[in-house]
């Protein structure tokens, strides 16, 4: 539940400054970058990401870290990002 | 060992192993929780115990979402569900879990139209789509998760979305700890801190447990290495007689955590006076509920709810593991009546419950490594 994802900054939503699109694994969703607001993130930098929110600005080196600690972890990792793949958000 | 086969600095941990036991005073027992459920994960999957000495024991503490909510309100959840064209949209973790008549799933099979989301935003969507419905987003979840519902709410209400609304059960982990701290069961040492939940609170909620409890406190990352380079953190301090909040993970926690995260939640929500949590009982101050600013969103307002307090099955003893007073393992059910696939009580629901955690990677047989042996003169 308190899993944080990291995932690419791909681009930012045209009109809507609350969303980005990231990259999590190569599933490429939007998610909301508005508990951001102070330091938004750019395309290219790297986000935690927990229910469709990026929750902090990690680098890189911190994103390969988790990521490779969530792959290590099976199912759990598998179930968030199949239910990311099933995300709305727009 | 799994460990070696699958962490690539194996090295490290057998030298923190080392510097660890070299910190424990002869004759002194150390009892260190653990406080998220996330860790309580990292540590069974990689069999972290097997590098600390039999002199220090990590306690699974209460950071599971899923497992804090009592059974009562499950059965509150499923008869907002039972209602009149709504819809519930709800987390994946939380449709396993059992209430009194069954979990979510068995209600949707009577029946209900509870969906699986990922992201509270998704039930916004499910809104739009469906006007003439109702949604409600069962929201549940410690400060990790609350800025994401906080965040929908005012999202909808920007929108004039008016067929959305939140069923609130969202806990904060302070007052557990406290509750904890406070509990004549149990007497530890230090807190291993929460990761993600500090991303958004910070470390400065943790102060009082260091200034009025004595006891350290050292905010952790989820790798095999972050855990037990906060044990040795813990220790260290132990050893000095310090007791202080320490950031382990300040590569991902700011030491006043997201303000943003903060302003949002504050301006949706309050504490509730108290509010039940599974195992622990009533906490004041513990939970919140939605402000009455954004009442029209509160489905605890807009619908009649229950509130039946429901005492789990006679048999479970999740309320014990969760204080940390039994191991998975000593509880009365655990691996027979009680497994992952057919769940007596929510820490073996979730996979940062204890229980799940020790059931999918846990060993009878500890095999700890030669740097943990404490030997004695």
């Amino acid at each position: 539940m308190c899993l944080g994802i990291p995932g690419e900054v791909i681009e930012l939503h045209p009109e809507q400054p609350d969303l980005a699109k990231v990259d999590v694994s190569g599933v490429r969703r939007m998610i909301n970058i508005g508990l951001l607001v102070d330091d938004p993130p750019v395309p290219g930098e790297w986000v935690l990401i927990h229910v469709g929110f990026a929750l902090s600005k990690i680098d890189e080196r911190e994103a390969a870290a988790a990521m490779e600690f969530l792959e290590g972890i099976g199912q759990a990792y598998e179930d968030e990002i199949a239910a990311l793949r099933a995300s709305l958000i727009e | 060992m799994r460990f070696v086969d699958e962490f690539r600095d194996a090295g490290k941990a057998h030298a923190l192993a080392a510097k660890i036991a070299a910190l424990c005073e002869p004759g002194r027992q150390y009892k260190l929780m653990e406080v998220c459920g996330g860790h309580t994960h990292t540590i069974y999957k990689h069999g972290l115990e097997d590098y600390l000495p039999e002199s220090v024991t990590l306690v699974h503490g209460p950071g599971c979402p899923v497992c804090v909510i009592p059974m009562g309100r499950v059965d509150d959840a499923i008869h907002l569900a039972s209602q009149p064209d709504v819809i519930m949209t709800s987390f994946g973790d939380m449709m396993r879990v059992p209430g009194s008549g069954g979990s979510f799933f068995d209600a949707n099979a009577e029946g209900t139209n509870i969906r699986m989301v990922y992201s509270p935003l998704d039930s916004l969507k499910i809104a739009r789509q469906n006007p003439d419905k109702r949604v409600v987003f069962m929201a549940i979840g410690f400060e990790t998760t609350a800025p994401s519902t906080a965040m929908t709410m005012l999202r909808a209400a920007r929108e004039g979305l008016t067929n959305f609304s939140v069923f609130c059960n969202h806990v904060t982990i302070v007052p557990a700890i406290k509750a904890i701290l406070d509990s004549p069961d149990l007497r530890l040492d230090g807190f291993i801190g929460p990761g993600h939940v500090s991303t958004v609170i910070g470390c400065r909620p943790y102060e009082f447990i260091a200034s009025q409890y004595g006891k350290p406190v050292v905010t952790a990352g989820f790798e095999p290495l972050d855990i037990l380079q906060s044990i040795y953190m813990l220790m260290v301090q132990l050893s000095q007689g310090r007791s202080e909040v320490e950031n382990q993970y300040s590569r991902v926690v700011p030491w006043d955590g997201n303000q943003a995260a903060l302003k949002a939640i504050n301006e949706t929500m309050e504490l509730r006076p108290y509010f039940e949590w599974r195992g622990l009982g009533f906490i004041s101050h513990s939970a919140l509920k939605v402000r009455e600013k954004y009442a029209a969103m509160d489905a605890e307002l807009l619908f009649q709810v229950p509130g039946v307090r429901v005492a789990d099955p006679k048999a479970c003893q999740c309320g014990e593991v969760l204080k940390g007073v039994l191991k998975p393992w000593e509880c009365k059910v655990f691996g027979t009546a009680c497994t992952p696939e057919t769940p007596i009580g929510t820490c073996m629901v979730s996979p940062e419950g204890a229980c799940a955690a020790y059931y999918n990677f846990g060993r009878m047989n500890r095999n700890r490594v030669p740097e943990a042996q404490v030997t004695r003169a």
